[in-house]
C-alpha cells in the first residue's frame, strides 16, 4: 500500500485537555513504536513498507513527496497522526492485517503532545552513557533512589524484618546454606552496632559464597555435565565450574572475570587456570549422533556463542539478527556475523576440539572449608630416610647435609633428575613427605635452583623393589597458582608443583613440604625403595635442597577427596584459535549452507549501537579484543545488566524488569539513577562483586519485612516500588541444600568430581541411551546439589522439578513455577524422607530426656533447624497434635514405625513409635511453603 | 508501569478478589507477568495454571492425541505405493532428483530402491496401503491422510525436536506445553499433558521434546513411566498408609494456612492447590493405568495384554486419558529407524514395529468414535520426517532419513474423514501437491483447537515467540 497523505483533521482529538506535560520520548513514545510500528517502519530494509522509516528522526521526518510522517511542532501536518486516528480502515495504522492492536486514544493524544513539543527523539536509555548520580553522603545510596521514589507516591517503607527473618535470608541468599540454631542466637545476642554488618562480612568471606554465586553464573553459562542432543554422553567440564567457585571467592573483578572466560587463552604467557577459564564457550552442544554434518553443530555452537555472549553481557537478544536485520534494536545482520567472526574461528568442531588436563583441585586455590576431620583419626608419624645413594641424571652431586637434608650444586645439568635410594625402619609405608629447604648457597637462598630460587617438580616417583608405585593423593603446604602439587603426581611432564606466589601473603623462599599418599600401605620391609624427582617442565627449574620421609600412616585428605580413588586429572575443553582464520559471511536466513558471498567477506567487530567500537578493526580482531570491548568502561550494557541480574537475585525482579531484554522492547528501569549509581560504583570499586553485594544488602531496603502489606494493594499491587521485601521459593538446588543443613548431614566439601546420588529406577525409560549412575558412596551423596552429575536429556528429578533450567542455552533468570509435581517430590522422594529422618534423629539426639516431656522441645528444635525460628503457638500446637496422633497410631502399627525409620536407632532411649512420629513431623515440616520459601 | 503488566495485575486481582482467603492485597506470582500483549494471550489463573481455558476461537478439537512414530517409518513400505521405484529398483537415481540435496547417512552411489510389501487401495477414499498395515484398511474412511509432508531437518534428534516444538534445536517450548497454555486441562486430578513411552528405548533428545522451554513449568509434560510408579514420587514412603497421608496433608495444610494469615502472601494458595491436587493424583493415576475394569473386547481391539507395557497399552491409556479430561497426549515407540542395520533392518525388524503399531493405532480411531470421543479429539501420526527412495546399504539393504517427502495422517475433531491430501512424484521424491510443511501442520493443529497459530505467542527476551515462528499456513483443505 502508498504512503498517501489522508485528508482528515485531527478533530477527532479536540476536546482533549490542553495542558500538556512533557512527553518523553523513551518513556512514552519509543514503546508504542517498537511495539506497534517498527516491525515495518524499523531497522530491517527487507522488511521495511513504503520506504519509511520511524525508528529514526530523520526517517520519521523525511520527505515523502510533499508531506511527511512527522512534522516537529504540527501535529495537523503529521501524516502518523492522521494514520493512526483514521476511521477508514484502508488508512488506519497499524493496518488491520498486522493483527497489532489499534493506538488507544490516550496513546494517540501522547503522540499529538510529543509532536507539537518538537518531536524530539532521545537514544534508547540502555545504550545511552551511565548517568552521574550523588546521593546524599548521609544516607545509604540505595535507600535514597528508592525512598525518593516512594516519597513521590506517599508511601513508606516496611519495618525492618526480624533478626531470625533476616539471618535466614542472608544465609539463603548468599551462601545458599540455613544458619544453624547456634548462628542464629548468636545473631540474635549481639548487641554491637554492626552486628548485621560483621553477618554480611563473615557470609561473604564463607567458600560457600562462590558455591551459591557460582551456581547463578553456571546457568548463564549453560553448563551441563553431558553433550545434549541424542546420545548425549557425559563430558568432564567440572574443573570450570570449579574456576568460577574460585573465582568469586577470591573476588576476582567482573572485567578480568569476563576476559579470562571469553579470550583467557590469548592472553600473553596465559596460565593453565586462565586457559581453562574459557571452558565458558565450551558448554556449547555436541551433537554425536550418527549421519550428523559436524560443520552445521559447529556453526550452530559459534551461533550459540555469539547469542550467550549477547545475552549473559548486553542484555540483548542479538541472536533475531542472524537471519535479518534486527527489527527493533539497531543490530545490523552484518553486526552480527561481525561478532560471530570473533567465534568463527575457534578450532572446535562438533565433537573434536583442543583441551587442558586438570587435576581434581587445581583451580580451587584456597582449600575448601577443611571437612570435618574426626580426632580418632592417627596422624602421620614421619621419619626420616635413610639414603644409601643420592645422584642426579647427569652425574651431578647431590651432598648430605647434618640435617639429613641433600643439597644440590652448579654441576647439575638441565632438566636434571635426582634418583635417590633409601632404606627406612618402617614395616610399611603409607606416604612420603618431601621437604624443600632454603640453603645459602642457592640463588636467593632457594630453595630452588631456578634465579628466582623457585623450582618446578615435574614428577614425583617412588619405585619399590623396581616397581612403581601409584601414588593417588598429593597435598602441600603451599602450591603457587596453576602449579598444583598434584601436578607431581600427574605423570604429565610439562606441568609441576611450585612454590613461589604472586600474593602479598606468600613467604617467597621459604622452606615447605609436600606429601604423598600411597593407594594403600605397601610393605617395605627389606626391600629397595627409590625416589625420582624430575624437572621436565623448565630447564633450568631444579630443586636446590631437600629431604625425604616417610609414614607409616598417610596424612589424613584435607584438599583431596574422602574416598573416591585416585584422582586422575581430566581433559577439559576449552577455546583456541586456529592457525589460518576461517573466512566469514552472511548466512541467508542463517542457513549455514548459504554463505552470502556476494555481500563479501565479514571480519570482527562489534555493535556500534552500543558502545565506542574496537581498538583493533579488520581481520586482526579476536576474541580478546571482544572481551575487553565488553568491559570497557564506556560500554554502559555490561556493568547495567549485571548489577541489575544482582539486583533480581535479591528481590526477585530486576531494577529493569526484563533482564534478558535491554533493548527497545524491553521495559524501563523502575529507578534508573540507581541502576546508574549500582553500575558506577561497580566499576569504581574494580568491578569487585562482593562490594557490591555488601552495598545491597546493607541497604534498609534489602532488609524490610516481606510480609504482604494491604496498603499497597492500589498503590504499588506488584511491589515495583520495593515499599517491602520479596517473599520468593528457593532454586531446586537450594531446596535440597536447606534440607541437608536442617538434617546436619551436609557433606560440606567445595569443588571436584560430581556426585550421585540415589535416584529412582526408569529414569532413562525416556531417553535413547541409558547414562552412568552409579550412586556415590559414603558422605559424597550428601554433597550440595550443584555437584550432582547434570545429564542434559535427563536430570537428576528434582531439576526439572523445581525449574531448573536443561541447560541447552543460556539461562539468565529461572522460572518460579508451583506445581503438583513438586508436592509429590518432596513428600514421597526417598532422598527428601532420608534428610527428614535425619533431622529427627538430630533432634533427639540434641534434646535428651523422656520422649514425651520432651516431644514439645524437640520438635520446636527441628523448626527451629528448618525454618530459622521458634514456632508460633498454633504452629506448636498443630505439630503436636499431629506428633500425638502419630505417636498412637504406630504404637499400634510398630511396622510402620521401622518403615519410617529404615534401620536407624534413635538415641535416648527413645521408643520407635516416638521416633517415627518425629520422623513425620519432620517430614511436615519439610513440605510446608515455608521450608522451601526465602522470606 | 505498561499496560499490560498492568492488566495482569487486574486480572490477578480480580481472581484473589474471587478466591474469598479474605487477602485484599496481591503478590504476584513472577511467572505470569511478562505475558505478551497479542490477543490470545490466555488469561492464567496464577493459583490454578492448569484450569481449563476457553480458546479465543471457535474450536473444534478439545484434546490432542499425538502418535510419535519415533525413528521414521518408511512411507514407501506403509502408504506410498510407487511402482516406478519397483521398476527402476537398483538403477541410480536421476540426478536432478538430488541436486544440492543432503543425506545423513547416503554417499550418493546409492541406487533406487523399490518396495517389496504388496499394496491394496482400501476405503471410498482408495488410500493406498500396505500388506504391513492390515488394520489401518479398518480406518482408510475415518482419517486424513497427509502424502505431502515435509520438514527441514535430517537428524533425529533436531528432527523430533523441529516437529514437537518448530524449532531444531532444543529449548523452546513444545507443542503440548503450548497447548495446555493455551486451554489448561480438562482434568483437575490428573496432569494436562502426559507423555508416554514404548518400544526398545527412548526417543532421541529425551525430555526436551516435552519440556515447556521458555513457559512456565505448569506446562511441560509429565512422563508417565509403564513400569514402578507411573508418576515419579507417586507413591508415599513406606508406612504411610492413604489414611496417615490425609492427616499429613491435612497437618501442612493447616500450617501453610498460619503462614499465609502471617506473611499475607496467595503464592500460598496456589502451595496448598498443588498439594490437594498431588494428592488427589495418587489416586487417580494407578486408577488411570489400571486397565483391569475395561473389557475383554476393549483389549482385544488394541491388541493389549492386561499389565503388560506396550504401545497398544499405552493407545488405551491415551483414550482413558482423553476420556478423564487430560489435554494433550504424547505416545512415543520406538524403532523406526530401518536404515538396514542390525535391529533396523526393512523386513524383519520393520514387520515387527508396524505390527506393533498397526492395530493398536486403528483401534484407538476406533474406540475414540465409539464412546463418541473422536469428535473432540485431534489423533496425529507420523515420524520426524520420511526414508528415501534409494536404498542405504548396511548389513541389508534399508533407506536413509528423507525429509522431502513422507506421510502422516490426522482423524478426528474437524478433519475431513476419508480425505487424501498430498501427492508426490513417480518415485516418491518430492511432493508435487498439497505440499505441507511441519511449521502448517502446526498452525493446523493449533487452529483446530481455537487459535490463531500467529496469536499464541509468549513473550521472551523481547520476542514475541510462537510455536510456527514466523512460518506456518493453515491446511484448510483437510478442514471439515
Amino acid at each position: 500500500m502508498m504512503f498517501r497523505p489522508l485528508l482528515i483533521t485531527l478533530a477527532l482529538l479536540a476536546g482533549l485537555p490542553a495542558a500538556e506535560p512533557l512527553v518523553s520520548f523513551n518513556r512514552d513514545i519509543r514503546p508504542i513504536l517498537a511495539n506497534r510500528c517498527l516491525q515495518c517502519h524499523g531497522p530491517d530494509e527487507k522488511k521495511r513498507k513504503s520506504d519509511l522509516r520511524l525508528d529514526t528522526r530523520e526517517g520519521a521526518l523525511a520527505d515523502l513527496g510533499g508531506y511527511a510522517a512527522i512534522v516537529p511542532g504540527n501535529p495537523d501536518a503529521s501524516e502518523l497522526l492522521k494514520r493512526i486516528i483514521t476511521r477508514d480502515p484502508e488508512e488506519l495504522m497499524p493496518p488491520g492485517k498486522s493483527k497489532k492492536p489499534r493506538l488507544t486514544k490516550s496513546e494517540a493524544l501522547l503522540f499529538k503532545q510529543w509532536i507539537s513539543q518538537g518531536a524530539e527523539y532521545q537514544g534508547h536509555w540502555a545504550f545511552e552513557p551511565l548517568s552521574n548520580q550523588q546521593p546524599p553522603k548521609d544516607e545509604h545510596p540505595v535507600d535514597h533512589f528508592i525512598r525518593k521514589k516512594l516519597t513521590e507516591k506517599s508511601l513508606s517503607p516496611a519495618p525492618q524484618a526480624d533478626r531470625y527473618t533476616l539471618i535466614r535470608r542472608l544465609y539463603l541468599d548468599l551462601i545458599g546454606l540455613l544458619p544453624s540454631p547456634e548462628q542464629i542466637s548468636a545473631f540474635l545476642n549481639d548487641q554491637s552496632l554492626q552486628a548485621y554488618e560483621n553477618l554480611v562480612d563473615s557470609l561473604l568471606d564463607n567458600p560457600h559464597y562462590g558455591e551459591r554465586w557460582g551456581r547463578h553464573w553456571l546457568d548463564q553459562a549453560r553448563y551441563a555435565d553431558s553433550n545434549g542432543y541424542s546420545i548425549d554422553s557425559e563430558r568432564q567440564m567440572w574443573p570450570y565450574r570449579d574456576w568460577v567457585i574460585n573465582a568469586l571467592n577470591q573476588d576476582m573483578p567482573f572485567d578480568r572475570f569476563t576476559i579470562e572466560q571469553i579470550a583467557g587463552d590469548l592472553l600473553p604467557d596465559a596460565t593453565r587456570s586462565q586457559i581453562a577459564a574459557t571452558a565458558f564457550h565450551r558448554n556449547t552442544l555436541i551433537n554425536q549422533e550418527g549421519g550428523s554434518d559436524p560443520e552445521q553443530f559447529r556453526v550452530e555452537a559459534t551461533m550459540d556463542r555469539v547469542n550467550t555472549t549477547g545475552a549473559v553481557w548486553l542484555g540483548l537478544t542479538i541472536g533475531c539478527a542472524q537471519c535479518h536485520t534486527h527489527k527493533f534494536d539497531p543490530i545490523t545482520q552484518r553486526e552480527y556475523y561481525q561478532m560471530f567472526a570473533f567465534f568463527n574461528n575457534a578450532e572446535d568442531r562438533n565433537n573434536t576440539g583442543p583441551t587442558i588436563s586438570i587435576g581434581e583441585n587445581e583451580l580451587i586455590h584456597k582449600p575448601a572449608e577443611r571437612a570435618k576431620t574426626s580426632p580418632s583419626i592417627a596422624k602421620p608419624d614421619w621419619i626420616p630416610a635413610d639414603y644409601t645413594s643420592h645422584r642426579t641424571a647427569s652425574g651431578a652431586t647431590l651432598t648430605r647435609l647434618d640435617d639429613n637434608s641433600l643439597l644440590s650444586d652448579n654441576t647439575v645439568g638441565p632438566n636434571d633428575s635426582y634418583h635417590v635410594t633409601t632404606t627406612t625402619p618402617l614395616s610399611v609405608v603409607s606416604a612420603l613427605r618431601l621437604r624443600v629447604i632454603p640453603h645459602e648457597s642457592l640463588p636467593r637462598g632457594g630453595p630452588g635452583r631456578a634465579k628466582n630460587g623457585n623450582f618446578v617438580l615435574s614428577d614425583i616417583k617412588l619405585l619399590i623393589d623396581g616397581k612403581e608405585q601409584d601414588l593417588a593423593h598429593a597435598a602441600a603446604d603451599h602450591s603457587q597458582p596453576d602449579y598444583s602439587v598434584e601436578h607431581a603426581i600427574d605423570n604429565n611432564p610439562q606441568s609441576g608443583w611450585a612454590i613461589n606466589g604472586a600474593g602479598p601473603d606468600t613467604k617467597m623462599n621459604a622452606p615447605h613440604e609436600a606429601t604423598f599418599s600411597l593407594e594403600r600401605p605397601v610393605k617395605v620391609k627389606g626391600k629397595k625403595i627409590e625416589v625420582r624427582l624430575s624437572h621436565e617442565r623448565n630447564l633450568n627449574y631444579q630443586i636446590g635442597r631437600f629431604a625425604l620421609d616417610f609414614s607409616a600412616i598417610a596424612p589424613a585428605a584435607n584438599s583431596s577427596p574422602p574416598a573416591t580413588g585416585k584422582t586422575k586429572p581430566v581433559n577439559l575443553m576449552v577455546m583456541r584459535e586456529r592457525k589460518s582464520p576461517r573466512e566469514t559471511f552472511l548466512l541467508t536466513r542463517g542457513d549455514f549452507t548459504r554463505p552470502d558471498r556476494e555481500k563479501g567477506k565479514v571480519f570482527p567487530g562489534s555493535i556500534a549501537a552500543i558502545a565506542p567500537p574496537l581498538e583493533k578493526v579488520g581481520e586482526t580482531g579476536n576474541r580478546l579484543d571482544l572481551a575487553r570491548w565488553l568491559v570497557n568502561p564506556a560500554n554502559p550494557l555490561t556493568p547495567r545488566v549485571t548489577v541489575n541480574r544482582v539486583w533480581m537475585r535479591y528481590f526477585g525482579r530486576g531494577l529493569v524488569e526484563t533482564e534478558e531484554d535491554f533493548g527497545t522492547r524491553g521495559s524501563l528501569p523502575s529507578h534508573p539513577g540507581l541502576l546508574d549509581y549500582l553500575a558506577k560504583r561497580f566499576i569504581r570499586d574494580g568491578w569487585s562483586m562482593k562490594n557490591l553485594h555488601r552495598l545491597i544488602v546493607t541497604s534498609a531496603t534489602y532488609r524490610q519485612s516481606s510480609t504482604i502489606r494491604k496498603d499497597l494493594a492500589d498503590k504499588d499491587p506488584r511491589n515495583l516500588l520495593l515499599a517491602r521485601q520479596s517473599r520468593f521459593r528457593l532454586d531446586a538446588e537450594i531446596i535440597r541444600d536447606a534440607a541437608l543443613s536442617a538434617s546436619g548431614m551436609l557433606e560440606p566439601r567445595i569443588g571436584g568430581r560430581g556426585i550421585r546420588p540415589p535416584q529412582p529406577a526408569g529414569i532413562y525409560a525416556f531417553t535413547q541411551s541409558r547414562k552412568g549412575w552409579s550412586t556415590s558412596k559414603g558422605s559424597e551423596r550428601y554433597r550440595r546439589a550443584m555437584y550432582i552429575v547434570f545429564f542434559r536429556s535427563s536430570p537428576y528429578p528434582l531439576f526439572g522439578t523445581f525449574d531448573a533450567p536443561d541447560f541447552q542455552t543460556t539461562c539468565t533468570s529461572r522460572a518460579r513455577s508451583n506445581t503438583p509435581l513438586q508436592a509429590l517430590a518432596i513428600a514421597n522422594d526417598v532422598a527428601f524422607m532420608e534428610l527428614a529422618r535425619g533431622l529427627a534423629l538430630r533432634v533427639i539426639n540434641e534434646v535428651p530426656g523422656d520422649a514425651a516431656a520432651q516431644r514439645e522441645a524437640r520438635i520446636s528444635r527441628a523448626v527451629m533447624l528448618a525454618l530459622g525460628r521458634p514456632p508460633g503457638m498454633d504452629e506448636l500446637e498443630t505439630l503436636l497434635n499431629y506428633a500425638q496422633s502419630m505417636v498412637k497410631d504406630f504404637n499400634k502399627d510398630g511396622a510402620a514405625a521401622k518403615s519410617l525409620l529404615q534401620g536407624s536407632l534413635p538415641t535416648n532411649g527413645t521408643s520407635l513409635p516416638e521416633a517415627a512420629s518425629l520422623v513425620a513431623v519432620a517430614r511436615t515440616i519439610f513440605n510446608t511453603d515455608n521450608f522451601i520459601t526465602r522470606e | 508501569m505498561s499496560s499490560l503488566l498492568h492488566l495482569n495485575d487486574q486480572t490477578r486481582r480480580h481472581f484473589f478478589g474471587q478466591c474469598g482467603v479474605g487477602i485484599g492485597v496481591i503478590a504476584l506470582n513472577e511467572l505470569f507477568t511478562r505475558d505478551s500483549i497479542a490477543k490470545h494471550t490466555p488469561a492464567i489463573n496464577p493459583a490454578q495454571p492448569m484450569a481449563a481455558r476457553t480458546p479465543p476461537l471457535p474450536g473444534k478439537a478439545k484434546n490432542v492425541i499425538f502418535l510419535s512414530m519415533a525413528g521414521a517409518p518408511s512411507q514407501l513400505e506403509l502408504f506410498e505405493y510407487k511402482p516406478k521405484l519397483n521398476e527402476l529398483s537398483g538403477k541410480a537415481p536421476p540426478k536432478s532428483l538430488l541436486e544440492g540435496k543432503r543425506f545423513a547417512f547416503l554417499k550418493g552411489n546409492e541406487t533406487l530402491l523399490g518396495s517389496t510389501r504388496k499394496f491394496g487401495r482400501y476405503g471410498k477414499c482408495g488410500m493406498h496401503l500396505s500388506e504391513m498395515f492390515p488394520h489401518h484398511r479398518k480406518i482408510a474412511d475415518e482419517v486424513t491422510w497427509l502424502r505431502g509432508m515435509t520438514t527441514d531437518v535430517f537428524n533425529h534428534g533436531p528432527a523430533k525436536l523441529f516437529m514437537n516444538t518448530g524449532f531444531q534445536a532444543p529449548g523452546r517450548p513444545s507443542m503440548g506445553s503450548w497447548v495446555t497454555y493455551g486451554l489448561g486441562s480438562e482434568s483437575q486430578d490428573l496432569p494436562g499433558f502426559v507423555v508416554l513411552q514404548s518400544g526398545p528405548r527412548g526417543p532421541r533428545a529425551g525430555n526436551s521434546l516435552w519440556a515447556s522451554g521458555f513457559l512456565p513449568t505448569s506446562f511441560q509434560g509429565v512422563p508417565f513411566r509403564s513400569s514402578g510408579d507411573p508418576i515419579l514420587y507417586l507413591k508415599s514412603p513406606d508406612g504411610f498408609t492413604r489414611e496417615r497421608e490425609r492427616t499429613f496433608y491435612d497437618t501442612v495444610s493447616k500450617l501453610n494456612h498460619i503462614r499465609m494469615r502471617k506473611t499475607g502472601d496467595p503464592e500460598i494458595l496456589t502451595r496448598l492447590n498443588a498439594y490437594e491436587m498431588a494428592y488427589r493424583m495418587q489416586s487417580s493415576a494407578p486408577e488411570l493405568m489400571d486397565t483391569s475394569k475395561e473389557s475383554d473386547k476393549t483389549l482385544d481391539l488394541y491388541g493389549a495384554k492386561r499389565g503388560e507395557p506396550s504401545f497398544a497399552n499405552n493407545c488405551l491409556l491415551a483414550r482413558r486419558l482423553v476420556e478423564r479430561g487430560t489435554r494433550f497426549v504424547q505416545l512415543y515407540h520406538t524403532n523406526w529407524d530401518s536404515h538396514g542395520g542390525p535391529g533396523e533392518t526393512l523386513n524383519k525388524d520393520f514387520e515387527k514395529v508396524c505390527k506393533d503399531a498397526d492395530q493398536a493405532s486403528a483401534a484407538l480411531i476406533l474406540d475414540l468414535k465409539e464412546r463418541g470421543l473422536l469428535d473432540e479429539t485431534l489423533v496425529v501420526w507420523g515420524g520426524e520426517f520420511g526414508r528415501t527412495p534409494m536404498g542405504e546399504i548396511r548389513k541389508t539393504i534399508g533407506r536413509d532419513h528423507h525429509i522431502d517427502a513422507f506421510t502422516m495422517w490426522m482423524a478426528g475433531a474437524g478433519v475431513k474423514k476419508g480425505y487424501i491430501h498430498g501427492e508426490t512424484d513417480e518415485l516418491g521424491f518430492g511432493v508435487i501437491d498439497g505440499k505441507v510443511h511441519v511449521h502448517d501442520l502446526h498452525a493446523t493443529i493449533l487452529h483446530l483447537l481455537g487459535f490463531d497459530h500467529e496469536q499464541l505467542t509468549y513473550r521472551f527476551q523481547g520476542r514475541d515467540f510462537r510455536l510456527t515462528d514466523v512460518h506456518g499456513k493453515i491446511v484448510r483443505e483437510i478442514l471439515t
